[in-house]
This record gives structure tokens, C-alpha cells and sequence, in this order.
């Protein structure tokens, strides 16, 4: 980090700490209060912000998990007589907490290990189920007082100090929200944030770059979980009473719209939406009694309605909006940076995995059949590329290449047949096992994640070269690590010619530029083995022969290339042998002059002489 | 327990998984055309039952001032998105059709001596009533992000939830109301007591499944629909408009559970936040058959109904807990199924 | 078959595009075409994956928003649904075929005619009949669910059923996709045998020799814009677009035109 950056975030949180001292002290002993909760929900928020805006996968059983964390701090506390194997943790505010966190994330660990593989709609469905059936259970367990809940917590004291008022326990609360923001912000501009961010919708990609999709989607559920836990511990404490209904079904789906409603993409979301949802009904509480009249209970309903304009008016959260308006003043006052910044720059180098020997046998492939339900998408296909051997496939589109591509990086597994990489099969093998055995791949259908930073997305590619997880990133023990990996993606995006769109949203790339961000992510990870899917395709003929120019490079440092490509003057000039194949058959293999030249190829290929 | 409890029960079960089953239909269809996991399908439930209720008690019914609401602030709604495409405002006869079906139920709600119609039109009333809830909630509600993604499309139906409720509570207040039976008889087979209230709702869901199944094989608006959930890009190609078949899944869910609701009026007192977990246990049927088949949803919902009905029986107080837990290995086997990564879209 | 050139004076414009643009997000896949269909005409685009012909056709169709002016039969369709479009005459087969997988032979044909719904059923099956004579495979076919056809016969479904509609001007997003050779053949017969019955045809191909051979006149698509364009005969002569598009698989494609 510069200097002048280091002090600007040195002064934004002395300022941060300074108006969490101070306001309290200026508010109405009300509108503490009211922040105390604002607090206490933006916490739970952040943790919807963290899987669901970020990660993509749908919870409403949060305030189940807060409900829990609550109960156990209300039961520590306030019984008198635990069991023995309990006893040591009764009376203190920090064994309630650890307990609290521990019951929670194992009871998220269960039904996270249930739902979390399930696609689409499963996932919210079942946090409905769970969400209902812990709040049911909390209300009928008698040991958890029933309906009534459980009162007479004691107050909070922690190193000695008394946390009763609501002044003290706001700046407990916005402290905890304050830290808690800041690793977050932390941890999603990391290697293992890279990895969370990928859950949302470029899942078959992470496998191929190597990241265990299940255990990143694992990782961030339980952090939301630990999230709503402290949040549950705090409620315990500011509340000093518990009963079921905070954290009802309704809960859930109200920590839901905060994170919607301030933006779900967003971190500051979390806070912005817990405020915005908690003064609105306490306006509508004020305001409705006025226009239409004591008698009715109209607060939810106009709530619900007013949710409903504000997402078809905002439909990714007051945040974004607020942002896209502020947008333009912002960037009028400072220049995009070109380059990387200097603490990458100068990070030493990632070690290199060992060269293959040349002309060592890198991918050999035997009566590989693919067979889907009828339809024979490979046929019987034999093949061998060696170190430094650029192969290209050639056919026309629907002859199988994509399922070859996909068989190869073990995304798909072949009906029959044997693939040997680096002389050891691959059945059996995961896609991620063939990423940390050096085969890396661009996809036909370009998976890039729009709205990172082209950087960032080639970082992606260097994911196994790192082992920095969520903790090291939260407390910056990672920049090492981070400054080398970044450094890495730097390098491969200058090699492959987007050294000027570093910062750019990779989104807004045009697609050849978006195909070649795709190859240097897959250089970032040192492959020994490149799979390319129409690398060329939507490129100028300039930037054709760059591509050409860096493939042979590539070949003199002794990676195999395989590469599908329709374009003929650009496959000819490269190739070392092309492939053809046709209705998923190889129909000719040899040199490209011989392809090109052999009338026994063209007549197979032409489907039968007249 | 003896035979003849276990009959009692199991005749409970029937007719709660029957409803479930309805309901779980009305889901998957809604869902496979549209992408809304249709959360307010309970509040058609219990609008239907307490308006039923209400015409019985000889109290107003109110269920037509909101249908007057939507369908102005529908036209509203069409008026702009037509100014603001830059098109004419054209009047066409068909623009017509729902403002005149609203007002026609609306206003035989209002005028006709409900208490004394008799039972069989005061259910057709009701659902006559309930209908038009559907194609208006999918215009004013869903229509305008009708291309959003499925957590925004979730969020609105859910908040719709919560608005539809507390207007329920408005319309109806806060009592829960229980109608007559369609009759008393009831059947001895042996020493079991079988009331004709559950022969009623068994044999109304049956017909209605032949009718539903009739309607999609042979009637060409039925296929449609069908056509709209097997490839939305293909019906869009053949000028199915999307908008069209919303209306119509959302008719026809509003159809089925408006029925629904009629049907269980008498059995089970129903409250104005009554629909919730009813609908949500229809969601679980829809689970089971995978958010895709019909038959296995009916299936699982029946099967449901008769786990709910035995475990009020043994263990009344952990009822819901029970219920809504059996999901979790139903996801479990379904999590063990599914193989391989997806990316969502 | 000769490729007639077509002058501008003895064309009726049916489809007139003019400053097309469309945008996924911030990239603009289709910058600024302009292009014509006359009556009764076959017009191809040809270009490279990843050129915007899939992008063109879809925003003809109105599936995807786009600035410029489209005309059809002389009417700006700016603003109007997919489903006045096809009320008008226009049709597009995806390249995906986008068939109704799970259901029959007939009932695809049938929803095809959907546009004709108000009309009496015997009208649609009429129509339907018309498509079994001239696809006698789908007729036997007839009870057969679409989604277990065969690549030659789902093309033949999907172009049965975007003729159930009656269009005026039929678009084809890469018909020969996937389609072993005779049956590629087929398709070209069909599509020549379609103009012949009046069908203005807008033709998206990478077989672009075939393409050339069968059409009136051609564009080039590259990155978006429209790179050359002229009659298709003179097209498939000129030297670049031999060069830049035609290459190994030229011979084959010409025969397969025939």
C-alpha cells in the first residue's frame, strides 16, 4: 500500500472510531437505541451480503442461526444450575460467546453439508424449511422457557467494564460492525474472496482453476452463520431477554429485504439496507396512524409495498443506484491508474512448477467415446500431443470438439476409452485435479466474472499457486502472497497484450480482448498443458498474429497447446499437426500441408464422393 | 393407537395432502412458466376460505374493492408502459375484458343477499372472486421484472406475501372463521366413520387434476402453456406472449387454490395468516417432485399431509418441526443425486 | 441454381435496416449495419463465430433491444413486441431449434399456427397437412415427441413450424448446424424450394460457399459490422472473402449447395 493511501485509511478510521465515541453522546437516548439495533441487523446483513449477494446462495434461515447464538448466551447466563460438563463456560460472557458461535456453526455445518450442493431454488426452500423448524423448536422446547422466552440475562461485563446503558453498548455494537465490515472488505479483495465471488455463476470455471467450489461455498456459509452468532450474542445482551419470535421465519425474510434493499452486491449494503428498513417502519409507524387512522394495522402492509416499488424501481439496491449517481463526481477527481500499483510490482516472482522434458508425452488420448443418450458426440478418438507440440482441432461446429475439450479437463467423463496425462490416467480424476496437475483451459462460451477487474479475473488462473485462506486475508497476513499472485496476473496480461485494461471491468472488454484475458488467466497457472476453445474468434487480424506469435513462444518454452479453431490462416501458419474431426470422429490427423493437400481427407470430409 | 383413530387420522392426512397436492400442482405450474416461486399462493387459500366465511355470517365482503384496486392501478400501469414506448394509445375491446369481469363479480358481491344464495354459489362466487388476483397480481407485481433475476423475482413474491397478508387482516380481521359443511352425512364402513366432507374434497381434487390434465393435452391455450415452460424462447417465437401465459399460470393457480381454500373451509379454522404455512407446504410437495414432475409433487404431498395428520397424534407440539425437517432428507437425497457443478443463471 | 443479381429499382424492399446497434451490457456485438431484403429474395450473412449474426438476428426478432431503424414491409417495428413482429410476417428459427421438446410432432406444428388461433382448427390442420407433404418424414413422425428426433429431422420441425405461422420473411440462424452432409444438401433444397413459393428468406450460415450459392446476395459480418456486401455470385469470387472465410472447407460446402 502507498504511503498516501495508508494515511487516507489511517484517518478514515480515526474518524470511524471518533464518531462511534461521540455519537452516542449526541443522540437522543432513542435514536441510540434504535442504532443499537440498526447495528445489531447490519451484522446479520453482512453476513446475507457475504452469501448471497456475493456468493449467490439464498438464505432466509439467518435469524434461526441469530436465535441460536442468542439462546445459548441466555442459557449460560441465566442458569443456575448447569450441567457439570457446562459449568465452566456459566457466568462468562466470553464462554457464552464461544458457545453460542460453536452450536451455531455446527448446526450450520449439518444443514449447510444438506443443501449447500443443491442449484437453484432448493437452497432458499430449505432455509424456509429450517428457518421454521428451528423457531418451532425453540418454542416448544421447555428447557428454552417455551413461547415466553427466557428473561433476567445479566448484564454484559468485559474486561471489567460494564456494558448496561445503551450508550456503552453502542459503541460495543458499532465497533464489532465496524471491524467485522473491514474484514470483510479484507477478505473479498484476497485470493480466497477471488474464490467466493466466483461462486456466482462461475462455478464450472473455479473447478477448472482449481477451487474446491463446495468447500468455498461451505467457507462463506459459515462465516454469515458466525456473523448472525455474534450478532446473536449482542442481541442477548442488549435485550437482556429472549423469546422465539426475533427469530421467526419472518425475521429471515426481513434480513433478507435489508440486504436487498441496500444493495446485496455491496458490503456498505449491509449497513445502508439495516438502516433504511428500520427507519422506514418507523416512519411508517409514525406517519400511517395520521393518514388513515388509528384502527387499522396498515405498517406491514404498506412495508411489503413499498418493498416491492423499491425493488422493481431498484432491483440491485439502494447502494448501486446511489453509487451509479455518484459515479461520474467521483471519477472526475480521480484518473483511472494505469499499470499495476508498486507494492505488486515489486513482489519477487511465483516459483515455476519443473519444465517437462521436450517432447516428453503430455496428453495421450485412446478410444475416447462420449456418448449422450443416443447421440454419439466422440467417436473412438486416439491421439497424442507432446511437450512444445501446438495440435490444432478442426471441424466444423456440433463435430464434437467442445465434448472433447470437456472430457480432457475432466469437466465431463468419457463412456469409454482412457486418457493418460503426463503418462498417468485421468479417470477418476476432478477437474480441479487436472488444474494441480498443470492443464489449464479457455472456455468457447468466454467465463469471466463481468464486474471484476480484469486483474483480478487473470488472479483467478494462479488460485493453486497460493495457499493464503479466509483467515490470513481478514488480518492482511496475505499481502506477501497476494502482491505475487497479482503480480503474476500483471505479467501474463502484459504478455498477452492487455497490459493498458488492467482496472478495466473485464465486462466491458470486447470479446476477442475477453477471449485473451481468459488465456492469460490460464497462464497464471504455469500449465504444462494449454486447452483453447476458438481462441482467435472475434479477434482483428492484428491481434490474430500477436495471439500466433505468443502461442509459438509458449511452444518454445515447452507447453503443449491444444487448440479448437475454425479459422484456417491461423490454425495453417501455427499448428505443429491438426486433427479433423467431423460427426465426432477423427477423420485425418497429420501435417497441416497434408491435411490440406490429401484428397482422401477432403473426400471423407466432403460426407461421400458424388 | 387403534384402526379406528388410525382411520381418523388418515382421512385428516388424505384430505390436508390432497389440498397440499393442489397446491404443489399450482406451484410447479406457476413456476415452470413464469420463474416465481408463487410464495402468496397460501393468501388465494385463505382469501377464498374467509370470504366463504364471511358471506355465511351475512357479513360484506370486501375481496372486490381489491380487485377494483389492482385492475386501476393495472390499466395505469399499461397506460405508461404505452406512453413510454413511444406507441399511441389504442383502445382495444380485449383491454376491456378484465375491468368488465371486475366489475360484474364485484358488483354481484356487493348487491346479491350472499347469506341466502346457497352454498354451492357462494363457493362459485368465492372463486369467481379469488380468480382475478392472479392475472392482477402477476400485471402489477411481476410483469414489470418479469426478466429480473430469481432472488429479486422471490424477494417481490415474498414481500407480496407479507402485503397480502396484513391486508387480509384488514379485509377480514383478526377472528378465524370456519364455513359449514357441503353436508353431514356420513358413511359407516365397518366401525370407521368416514365423513362425506372428505369424500367432497378427495373427489373435487380428482376431478379437477382431469380437468387440469384435459386442459393441457387438448386445448391449444392449454399446450401453450405447456410449450411456454418447455422452451420460453420457442413459445416467445411462435407469438405465445410471455405476459399471456403469466396471466394465465397465475389464473389458474389463483383458480386451484381459491378451490382449494372453499374446499377446507369447513374442516380447518383458517385465519388471515393461515396461508403461509399452508402454501409452504405445498412448496415441500414441489420439492419432492423436484420442481418438475407433476405426478411425483402430488405423490409427495399426499404423503405429507399423512405425516403431519399421524404426527399431531404423537407428538402434537413438535408437528411443524417434524414437518418441515422431512424436507431435509428429501434435499439430502436430492443433493446426492444432483452430480457435478452447475453454474446458476 | 443461378444466383440472379438483384437491382435496386426492381426490389421491394421488404426488411430495410438501417444504423443497427445492439449491446450486451457495454459490449456492442452489432455496430451500425445496414442491410436489405427484397420480396422474395434469399439473402445470406456470412462471417466468423463471433461476428454478431446470431446478435443481428435476434434483435430483428426484437429479443433483444437495438437502436437504429428496422422496417418491415415499410412500417418501423421500433418499439413493438416479438409478438406484433410475427403477427406481421416475420420468423426466426434459432439455432437452437428452440423446439417444445417434451411434446409431440403435431402438437409443435399446431402451436406454430398460434398466431392463427381466433381461426377455426381445420384451417390449422390443413395447414398442417400442407408440412407433411412437403416433409414426409415428420408425418411419420407425426405422434413422435420432438425432443427424441434426429438432428435432420428437428431442423425439418423447426422449419415446419415457423412455416405454420405463414411468415413473409424467414430467418434461419445456421440451419445446417450439426447436420450431416445429405441432409445439409436437403436443407439448402428446402430453403431454395421456399423462395420459389414466395418466402423472402434472411439466411445466416457458416457453410458460406453453400450459403453463396444459394442466395441473391450476401454480407460479410466482422466484428459487428458489415465488412463487404454485394450480389452472392460475385461475392463468392472475390478474392478476400475466399481468403478469409471460405479456406479448407470451400469444395465441400459447394457441392453440399447443390
Amino acid at each position: 500500500m502507498s504511503p498516501i493511501l495508508r494515511f487516507r485509511t489511517a484517518l478514515l478510521a480515526l474518524a470511524a472510531i471518533v464518531v462511534v465515541l461521540v455519537a452516542p453522546h449526541l443522540l437522543a437516548p432513542y435514536q441510540v437505541v434504535v442504532l443499537n439495533n440498526v447495528g445489531i441487523f447490519a451484522l446479520v446483513t453482512l453476513g446475507i451480503v457475504l452469501l448471497t449477494g456475493i456468493g449467490g446462495l439464498t438464505s432466509f434461515g439467518q435469524a434461526a442461526f441469530v436465535g441460536i447464538s442468542a439462546y445459548a448466551t441466555a442459557c449460560l447466563a441465566t442458569m443456575a444450575d448447569l450441567p457439570p460438563w457446562l459449568a465452566w463456560l456459566g457466568g462468562s460472557p466470553w464462554g457464552a460467546l464461544a458457545a453460542g458461535l460453536a452450536l451455531t456453526l455446527l448446526v450450520a455445518a449439518i444443514l449447510g453439508g444438506v443443501t449447500l450442493r443443491l442449484s437453484g431454488h432448493y437452497l432458499p426452500l430449505g432455509t424456509i424449511a429450517w428457518g421454521i423448524s428451528l423457531y418451532y423448536l425453540f418454542g416448544t422446547l421447555d428447557i428454552l422457557g417455551g413461547f415466553a422466552g427466557i428473561t433476567g440475562v445479566p448484564p454484559l461485563r468485559l474486561f471489567g467494564i460494564g456494558f448496561e446503558s445503551s450508550e456503552s453498548l453502542f459503541v460495543l455494537i458499532w465497533v464489532v460492525v465496524l471491524v467485522s465490515l473491514l474484514a470483510t472488505l479484507n477478505l473479498l479483495d484476497s485470493r480466497a474472496g477471488r474464490a467466493i465471488r466466483t461462486l456466482n455463476g462461475g462455478q464450472i470455471m473455479a473447478e477448472s482453476m482449481g477451487i474446491d467450489t463446495f468447500r468455498t461455498k461451505m467457507v462463506t456459509f459459515l462465516l454469515a452463520a458466525g456473523l448472525a452468532a455474534f450478532a446473536g450474542w449482542l442481541y442477548a445482551y442488549t435485550q437482556r431477554f429472549v423469546a422465539p419470535t426475533p427469530f421467526s421465519l419472518q425475521a429471515g425474510i426481513e434480513y433478507m429485504f435489508m440486504a436487498l434493499i441496500g444493495g446485496a452486491g455491496f458490503v456498505w449494503g449491509a449497513i445502508i439496507g439495516a438502516g433504511a428498513v428500520v427507519y422506514l417502519k418507523e416512519l411508517l409507524q409514525d406517519v400511517l396512524p395520521l393518514l388513515l387512522g388509528k384502527g387499522g394495522n396498515y405498517e406491514t402492509m404498506v412495508f411489503g409495498l413499498l418493498v416491492i416499488v423499491l425493488m422493481q424501481k431498484m432491483p440491485l439496491g439502494i447502494t448501486d443506484t446511489a453509487a451509479r449517481r455518484l459515479k461520474p463526481l467521483l471519477h472526475a477527481r480521480r484518473p483511472a491508474p494505469s499499470g499495476a500499483a508498486p507494492w505488486i510490482t515489486a513482489a519477487p516472482p511465483l516459483p515455476r512448477r519443473p519444465r517437462p522434458a521436450p517432447a516428453e508425452s503430455i496428453l495421450e488420448v485412446r478410444g475416447l467415446t462420449r456418448r449422450f443418450g443416443g447421440l454419439v458426440a466422440n467417436h473412438d478418438l486416439s491421439f497424442s500431443v507432446q511437450a512444445g507440440q501446438i495440435l490444432a482441432v478442426i471441424g466444423p461446429n456440433g463435430a464434437g470438439k467442445s465434448t472433447l475439450f470437456n472430457q480432457l479437463s475432466c469437466v465431463d467423463t468419457p463412456t469409454a476409452g482412457q486418457i493418460f496425462f503426463r503418462g498417468r490416467t485421468v479417470n477418476g480424476r476432478s477437474a480441479r485435479d487436472m488444474a494441480a496437475a498443470g492443464l489449464a483451459r479457455t472456455f468457447q462460451h468466454v467465463k469471466l466474472l463481468p464486474t471484476m477487474s480484469v486483474l483480478e479475473n487473470a488472479a483467478i488462473g494462479a488460485h493453486l499457486r497460493g495457499g493464503k485462506g479466509v483467515f490470513s486475508s481478514i488480518l492482511r497476513l496475505d499481502r506477501r502472497e497476494e502482491a505475487q499472485l497479482l503480480k503474476e496476473a500483471e505479467t501474463q496480461l502484459v504478455r498477452v497484450g492487455l497490459g493498458a485494461h488492467l482496472h478495466a471491468e473485464a465486462g466491458s472488454l470486447a470479446l476477442g480482448q475477453q477471449r485473451v484475458l481468459e488465456i492469460a488467466r490460464a497462464l497464471c497457472a504455469d500449465p504444462c498443458l494449454l486447452l483453447l476453445d476458438e481462441p482467435a474468434a472475434g479477434l482483428r487480424l492484428k491481434e490474430k498474429e500477436n495471439l500466433a506469435d505468443l502461442l509459438s513462444k509458449l511452444r518454445a518454452e515447452g507447453i503443449a497447446v491444444v487448440l479448437v479453431e475454425h479459422d484456417m490462416d491461423f490454425v495453417m501458419g501455427l499448428a505443429d499437426r491438426v486433427m479433423v474431426m467431423d460427426f465426432g470422429e477423427k477423420i485425418a490427423e497429420g501435417l497441416p500441408e497434408q491435411v490440406q493437400a490429401n484428397p482422401l481427407v477432403l473426400e471423407a470430409y466432403l460426407g461421400g464422393a458424388e | 393407537m387403534n384402526a379406528q383413530i388410525a382411520l381418523l387420522l388418515g382421512q385428516d392426512g388424505f384430505i390436508n395432502g390432497a389440498i397440499y397436492a393442489l397446491l404443489a400442482l399450482s406451484i410447479l405450474l406457476v413456476f415452470s412458466v413464469t420463474r416465481i416461486l408463487l410464495i402468496p399462493l397460501g393468501e388465494f387459500v385463505s382469501y377464498a376460505a374467509l370470504t366463504m366465511a364471511s358471506m355465511q355470517a351475512g357479513k360484506p365482503v370486501m375481496l372486490g374493492a381489491m380487485l377494483v384496486a389492482l385492475c386501476l392501478i393495472g390499466l395505469l400501469m399499461d397506460a405508461r408502459d404505452a406512453l413510454r414506448a413511444g406507441r399511441r394509445l389504442r383502445f382495444r375491446a380485449s383491454k376491456l375484458l378484465m375491468p368488465a369481469y371486475v366489475a360484474a363479480v364485484t358488483g354481484l358481491s356487493v348487491t346479491l343477499p350472499l347469506e341466502h344464495i346457497g352454498m354451492a354459489f357462494q363457493g362459485a362466487l368465492t372463486v369467481a372472486l379469488v380468480v382475478p388476483l392472479g392475472p392482477l397480481l402477476y400485471r402489477v407485481l411481476f410483469l414489470p421484472i418479469a426478466s429480473a433475476n430469481g432472488l429479486v423475482l422471490l424477494i417481490v413474491a415474498i414481500a407480496a406475501h407479507v402485503a397480502l397478508t396484513s391486508a387480509g387482516l384488514l379485509i377480514f380481521g383478526p377472528e378465524g372463521s370456519r364455513t359449514e359443511p357441503f353436508s353431514d352425512a356420513t358413511f359407516t364402513i365397518g366401525d370407521a366413520i368416514i365423513n362425506s366432507q372428505t369424500l367432497w374434497v378427495i373427489a373435487l381434487s380428482f376431478i379437477l387434476i382431469a380437468l387440469l390434465y384435459a386442459f393441457f393435452e387438448k386445448n391449444l391455450y392449454g399446450k401453450a402453456l405447456r410449450a411456454t415452460a418447455v422452451d420460453r424462447l420457442g413459445a416467445q417465437l411462435v407469438g405465445i406472449s410471455p405476459a399471456l401465459a403469466g396471466k394465465a399460470s397465475f389464473a389458474l393457480a389463483a383458480f386451484i387454490s381459491g378451490l382449494s381454500g372453499v374446499l377446507i373451509a369447513p374442516i380447518t379454522t383458517i385465519y388471515f395468516d393461515s396461508g403461509f404455512v399452508i402454501s409452504l407446504k405445498g412448496f415441500v410437495g414441489a420439492i419432492i417432485g423436484g420442481l418438475a414432475s407433476y405426478p411425483v409433487a402430488a405423490a409427495g404431498a399426499v404423503a405429507l399431509g399423512l405425516v403431519e395428520a399421524f404426527s399431531t397424534f404423537y407428538a402434537s407440539s413438535y408437528k411443524e418441526v417434524i414437518v418441515f425437517t422431512l424436507l431435509l432428507p428429501v434435499l439430502l437425497w436430492r443433493s446426492v443425486a444432483q452430480k457435478g457443478v452447475k453454474d446458476e443463471q | 441454381m443461378t444466383a440472379r443479381t438483384p437491382s435496386a429499382s426492381e426490389v421491394i424492399a421488404l426488411l430495410q435496416v438501417s444504423g443497427l446497434h445492439v449491446s450486451y451490457g457495454k459490449i456492442e456485438a452489432v455496430s451500425g449495419v445496414d442491410m436489405t431484403v427484397g420480396e422474395g429474395k434469399i439473402v445470406t450473412v456470412i462471417g466468423p463465430n463471433g461476428a454478431g449474426k446470431t446478435t443481428l438476428l435476434s434483435a430483428l426478432m426484437g429479443l433483444l433491444p437495438a437502436r437504429g431503424t428496422v422496417r418491415f414491409d415499410g412500417e418501423d417495428t421500433a418499439g413493438t413486441s416479438i409478438k406484433s413482429r410475427i403477427d406481421r410476417g416475420l420468423a426466426l428459427v434459432p439455432e437452437t431449434r428452440a423446439l417444445f421438446s417434451t411434446m409431440t410432432v403435431e402438437n409443435n406444428l399446431e402451436l406454430g399456427a398460434f398466431r392463427f388461433r381466433a381461426r377455426p382448427a381445420r384451417e390449422r390442420a390443413a395447414a398442417m397437412e400442407e408440412m407433411f407433404a412437403l416433409f414426409p418424414r415428420l408425418k411419420e413422425r407425426r405422434a413422435q415427441l420432438a425432443g427424441t428426433l434426429s438432428g435432420g429431422e428437428r431442423q425439418m420441425l423447426a422449419l415446419a413450424r415457423a412455416l405454420m405461422g405463414r411468415p413473409r420473411l424467414l430467418m434461419l440462424d445456421e440451419p445446417s448446424l450439426g447436420l450431416a452432409p445429405l441432409i445439409v444438401r436437403d436443407v439448402f433444397r428446402i430453403i431454395a424450394d421456399l423462395r420459389n413459393r414466395g418466402v423472402s428468406i434472411l439466411l445466416v450460415e457458416q457453410n458460406a460457399r453453400a450459403a453463396l450459392k444459394v442466395a441473391d446476395y450476401a454480407y460479410v459480418l466482422e466484428l459487428g459490422r458489415v465488412a463487404a456486401e454485394g450480389p452472392a455470385a460475385e461475392l463468392a469470387h472475390d478474392p478476400r472473402v475466399i481468403a478469409a472465410y471460405l479456406g479448407i472447407n470451400s469444395k465441400h460446402q459447394e457441392r453440399l449447395a447443390i
